[in-house]
């Protein structure tokens, strides 16, 4: 298959290859992929093109305090926040559970716009390390920005030591017109679990371009759910290795999309290793003028016997002008799989509706109600309790 | 039981040639020079005999292929194709009529018995003079042998009823209006590399017109067979079927077993008008290559039916075992109000096979219904993809469409792929997709096994109830061959 190589020339590729100095020249050869490039055939980063994003200054206390305020997170054993790009010190609390720790390479995915922005222009986000057996809590990552024509590129790793456990909870707001460009790399050790549950509600003219780089060994548990609700143009990509026999990873998530917005879920799972299991639930609400995109690829390589993959992409559109193009794909190489994905399309039951109504519910009402059961198998996925709270408010606010 | 007996012919079949259909038949042919620019073109309208018109056509057609790229996306791997080293025309030689099947070229008959055409059939196609008037049969022959259909028959028959069913070159003479309104309407000369390439040097293939209220007397059919070495087969075959008017055409192809790859990139069309129906099937046996995948057809077709009227009705039916790579989309695009598409597939690959195959299905007006079921099939080291497209536009209120795409694998050294594209901008219709990959279950061989019947026997039965659904939307004649093709498809691949 191909991935084509569209390069543009713009305003904002010369503005990024010159901040990266050095290190950016697979950027400048690859530039910004068109609509003609497969993987972006549905998200158009043309709007984008045309701005010069200039690197964040940092933002005071005080602005940071009242973004953090209006965001009401919850309690957790570690917080760590980042402002513009910056680790907002005076608001960081880690537990002695985590240890910090020098980020090192791991795949480069160099065929990923994403990955390849970040590796230009990255950060310093947060690297840590839960250390063997050791069930860390939970950890509340924060990013937000705020101002107009700038980009941030946070690079975050996050190791768990065989046995470990930890949930992080990734929230990522802001406002302006901005690009938040972060990337995770994630490596879970044998019989290690992380629940990552991100919230993505940057500000509504934002751009959000998350790449998730997961690596989970054997026994080991990588369990995701993202609720992407937020920002002009947002993607948010997971590529998953299961690198060694029965290990799990999930990737969950619900987008919900409004206005001109819209939403993208793109994830990889490559079953690289024999008897380990993948699951994927993935809801969109689309509204008004809102575009949702999923795709979603599992491989299965030819050692990866027993694999049981398992993969739901779900749509409701409530508006005439909403839009969903999804793209659910096997690749499997090993004959002894049990692979399968369904996938549906479709406005809100009008039996449905009219049962509610015959039983005296207002249309308004009736609506929201089976808008928020086609969601609730899919919240479900979410394990910790607190968390799925916050992101029902989230939904329902 | 009939089936295992039925099985055992087939493997002892197998067992003195590795490709049944693997035969070279020796007849005098008239063959271009190899190579392709404006002269070949040109040469290919002047020994057609074609109006000025369908030369400038063809020109244009070229000089548009120029400036394209051959497409990449396919999950297909082949060294680069030379298009100059190819000769894009090949004719047998005319010869009068003979006057009884002892004069035609024995040759050609044997090609026809190895084919297994009935000799009546046989009688027909070698233009034997006389032997319409004998016996009616049921299906209409329309045999491509090379590039040139060698004889048309029954066309008596169908012209009483007001249906055209005879080479494209022959429509290009005789219903030019027809050809000029239709040709190229529904896959333009610029749709893909491989059409532009078609719509420049198409040899031949079938036309069939089927007026208003007309429902065709009996099913159409064509073999296509590529004979003469080194020669690329470009058929172009255009259907069109008017109100209320329905048609089945049959495409059957095997092809004598070659060292070097052939390219084979034909281009079909479709037209149903209002409450038109058109049920379009196809089994395809092309010549896969050998165990190592040396020598095979390349299958590069674009198959496109429009259903331009209301509640019209397109239906693509293919087993595909053949070619060495096959790169082919059946699509519909549903432009008439409570239209229908759909699509059945069989798509089997072995040894060193590759296949990138499935469907589009465009709903463009309101209530317009379509079904994809195919059924993919690796064994060996072969590679096999489904690629589908369903497509809401914004008119296309309460549209259905549904999607089962299943792939069985068999043996640990072949690809199964599934690449489907669902893209909605209406609220009100639905989509539903469904795809599953597995290999066949131990229980079922098991139960088989415990029954008496051998390995092979037991993946026979299994895929055959696997492919099941498709294999009944088959005409009965088809299915009977197509089952056996499976089970030959798949030996080897067990055990």
């Amino acid at each position: 298959m191909s991935t084509g190589t569209a390069v543009q020339s713009s305003p904002a590729l010369s503005a990024f290859v010159g901040r990266a100095a050095g290190h950016g020249s697979v950027l400048a050869e690859r530039g910004i992929p068109t609509r003609r490039v497969e993987a972006w055939r549905y998200t158009p980063l043309r709007a984008f093109t045309e701005t010069v994003w200039n690197e964040a200054s940092a933002l005071s206390d005080h602005d940071v305090q009242s973004l953090l305020d209006a965001l009401a997170l919850p309690e957790a054993e570690s917080r760590a926040v980042f402002a513009n790009g910056q680790e907002a010190a005076s608001q960081t609390r880690l537990s002695e559970n985590l240890v910090r720790s020098q980020g090192e390479a791991v795949d480069p995915l160099e065929d990923r716009f994403s990955a390849i922005l970040n590796a230009a222009l990255r950060q310093d986000g947060l690297s840590i390390r839960v250390p063997a057996g050791v069930a860390a809590g939970t950890l509340v990552l924060v990013s937000l920005t705020s101002g107009n024509a700038i980009s941030t590129h946070l690079r975050h790793q996050i190791v768990l030591e065989d046995g470990a456990s930890l949930t992080v909870f990734d929230v990522n707001a802001g406002d302006g017109r901005y690009v938040t460009n972060p990337r995770f790399d994630i490596v879970v050790g044998k019989g290690a679990q992380l629940n990552h549950v991100k919230l993505q509600r940057e500000g509504a003219n934002a751009g959000h371009l998350a790449l998730v780089y997961a690596s989970v060994d054997a026994n080991g548990n990588y369990d995701s759910f993202t609720l992407n609700q937020g920002s002009e143009l947002a993607r948010h990509e997971v590529v998953a290795t299961l690198t060694q026999a029965h290990a799990q990873v999930h990737v969950n998530g619900i987008q919900i999309v409004d206005g001109t917005r819209l939403n993208d879920l793109t994830s990889m799972i490559h079953h690289a290793a024999p008897d380990c299991g993948s699951r994927q639930t993935v809801k969109t609400v689309l509204s008004e003028s809102g575009q949702g995109v999923f795709q979603g690829k599992i491989l299965v390589d030819r050692v990866a016997q027993k694999t049981d993959g398992y993969q739901m992409n779900q749509a409701l559109l409530l508006s005439e002008k909403a839009q969903i193009n999804s793209k659910p794909e096997l690749e499997i190489y090993a004959d002894d799989v049990k692979c399968s994905h369904g996938a549906t399309v479709g406005a809100l039951d009008d039996e449905q509706l009219f049962y509610l109504r015959s039983r005296g519910v207002p249309e308004a009402e009736a609506r929201i109600i089976l808008v928020q059961a086609f969601l609730l198998d899919a919240l479900d996925l979410v394990t910790d309790e607190t968390l799925r709270d916050v992101l029902i408010r989230s939904i329902t606010a | 039981m009939p089936a295992v007996t039925e099985t055992r012919e087939t493997v002892e079949k197998l067992a003195k040639s590795s490709y049944e259909w693997g035969f070279e038949t020796d007849i005098e042919m008239d063959i271009a020079p190899k190579g392709l620019n404006e002269d070949t073109v040109r040469l290919i309208s002047e020994r057609k005999r074609e109006p000025e018109w369908m030369l400038e056509w063809r020109l244009k057609a070229f000089r548009m292929w120029l400036e394209m790229k051959e497409p990449e996306w396919a999950k297909v791997s082949h060294p680069p194709i030379d298009y100059q080293d190819a000769h894009y025309f090949a004719q047998p030689k005319k010869k009068p009529g003979p006057k009884s099947l002892d004069e035609v070229d024995p040759e050609l008959l044997k090609t026809y018995a190895k084919l297994g055409i009935p000799l009546h059939e046989q009688a027909l196609l070698a233009g034997v003079e006389g032997a319409e008037d004998q016996k009616r049969l049921p299906v209409a022959v329309d045999a491509v042998f090379d590039s040139v259909s060698v004889a048309t028959t029954f066309r008596k028959t169908l012209e009483e009823a007001g249906v055209i069913f005879c080479p494209i070159s022959d429509a290009i003479r005789e219903h030019p209006d027809l050809v000029k309104q239709y040709l190229g309407s529904v896959v333009p000369a610029a749709d893909n590399f491989f059409a532009a390439l078609n719509s420049a040097v198409f040899t031949d293939g079938s036309f069939v017109f089927v007026p208003k209220g007309v429902r065709c007397p009996m099913e159409l059919s064509t073999y296509f067979r590529i004979n003469a070495r080194n020669t690329g087969q470009f058929e172009r075959t255009l259907i069109i079927v008017e109100d209320g008017a329905s048609v089945s055409y049959l495409e059957g192809c095997t092809a004598p077993q070659r060292d070097e790859n052939q390219l084979h990139a034909a281009v079909v069309e479709l037209i149903a008008m209002d409450d038109a129906s058109i049920k379009y099937s196809t089994v395809q046996n092309w010549y896969p290559g050998d165990d190592e995948g040396r020598g095979g057809i390349y299958n590069f077709v674009t198959k496109r039916g429009a259903c331009r009227g209301a509640r019209s009705k397109i239906s693509w039916t293919q087993v595909e075992t053949g070619s060495a790579i096959t790169w082919k989309y059946p699509s519909c695009v549903l432009a008439g109000e409570g239209s229908v598409g759909e699509f059945y597939s069989v798509a089997v690959t072995n040894n060193h096979q590759q296949a990138d195959t499935g469907t589009k299905m465009i709903h463009l007006a309101p209530n317009t219904r379509s079904t994809i079921i195919a059924k993919t099939i690796s064994a060996g080291r072969s590679d096999s993809t489904y690629r589908g497209l369903v497509r809401m536009q914004p008119k296309a209120r309460n549209a259905r469409n549904f999607t089962q795409c299943d792939s069985l694998l068999i043996g640990d050294q072949c690809g199964a792929h599934t690449v489907p594209y669902i893209e909605s901008r209406n609220m009100t219709a639905r989509i539903e997709h469904e795809a599953t990959t597995s290999k066949i279950s131990e229980d079922q061989l098991f139960y088989c096994r415990s029954r008496g019947l051998s390995e092979e026997d037991a993946v026979g039965l299994i895929v055959n109830g696997f492919c099941r659904e498709v294999l009944k939307e088959l005409p009965m004649e088809f299915a009977v061959e197509a089952q056996k093709l499976l089970q030959v498809s798949l030996e080897g691949s067990v055990g």
